[in-house]
């Protein structure tokens, strides 16, 4: 933790977990607005962490959310340990999925997930190595005149 | 439009959130696609899914959705249930299905989330 932060934490997320899928980011948006984040920052990030958080639990065995809070800005950083992305361009797109039947039951896996996450945040990047795991950085500007 | 007149149009039943009935509805937006329901929902939205398992309380929550009415007769689970009384999000169940749902609640002035942002 940098001494500039106003917030740090960490949270774990199991893979294959889909009873407790959507815990974590609940938690996380609790946080952001006991803390006063702008409403909606709080709702943004809450949706961009919650597609993420599902995208650990249907693809990978394990992963990990970093929440960090400064002044200028909320970063979410999630790196899993999984399958990996093979083609990142591809799970960009809008609608392409490989997603199993169980997935699709739970209302997810139609291949908006990646696509809702950058809408949403100020800033993302993701980086994957194919069977090994991914890694999203997903960041909103708590300064207005950067924010979206 | 309150909750309780959605209730009455409906004819649902009150699963949890009896004593939030008088909220006052401004619009709604149905899909069983959650992920549909994050990239479209607005805070505020009534939400009508035939999606019934935990994830639908859960998002709801995400988008700060007013509460959830399922459709179809769906009933989420034990677990949902418990939820939705923590998050405070009213649950009705209806025996319509979404096409009629949808059709009724338009047709008697309550906007789509589309028409409206």
């Amino acid at each position: 933790m940098n001494d500039e932060d106003v917030l740090s934490q960490k949270f774990k997320i199991k893979g294959g977990d889909f009873g407790k899928a959507g815990r974590t980011s609940t938690s996380i948006k609790e946080i952001l607005k006991e803390i006063g984040i702008d409403h909606s920052i709080v709702i943004r990030a809450s949706i961009a962490v919650y597609e993420a958080e599902m995208n650990v639990v249907m693809y990978a065995k394990r992963g990990m959310v970093t929440l960090n809070i400064t002044p200028e800005k909320l970063h979410l950083k999630l790196e899993d340990e999984g399958q990996g992305i093979a083609d990142i361009d591809q799970a960009m797109k809008e609608g392409f999925s490989t997603a199993t039947h169980e997935m699709r039951e739970m209302g997810f896996g139609a291949g908006m997930g990646l696509p809702n996450i950058k809408k949403n945040a100020d800033r993302f990047k993701i980086t994957s190595i194919s069977g090994k795991g991914t890694t999203l950085d997903i960041i909103f500007c708590l300064n207005k005149t950067e924010s979206k | 439009m309150t909750l309780r007149e959605i209730k009455e149009l409906l004819h649902a039943e009150v699963i949890t959130g009896e004593d939030s009935l008088d909220i006052e509805i401004m619009f709604a937006g149905g899909s069983d696609l959650m992920s549909d329901v994050l990239a479209f929902g607005k805070p505020g939205i009534l939400l009508l899914t035939g999606l019934s398992n935990t994830q639908s309380v859960r998002t709801a929550n995400i988008i700060d959705a007013k509460a959830i009415v399922y459709v179809r007769g769906k009933h989420p689970d034990k677990e949902g249930i418990k939820l939705a009384k923590e998050m405070g999000i009213p649950l009705l169940s209806t025996k319509l299905m979404m096409y009629a749902t949808c059709g009724l609640l338009f047709s008697h002035g309550l906007p789509g989330v589309s028409d409206l942002f």
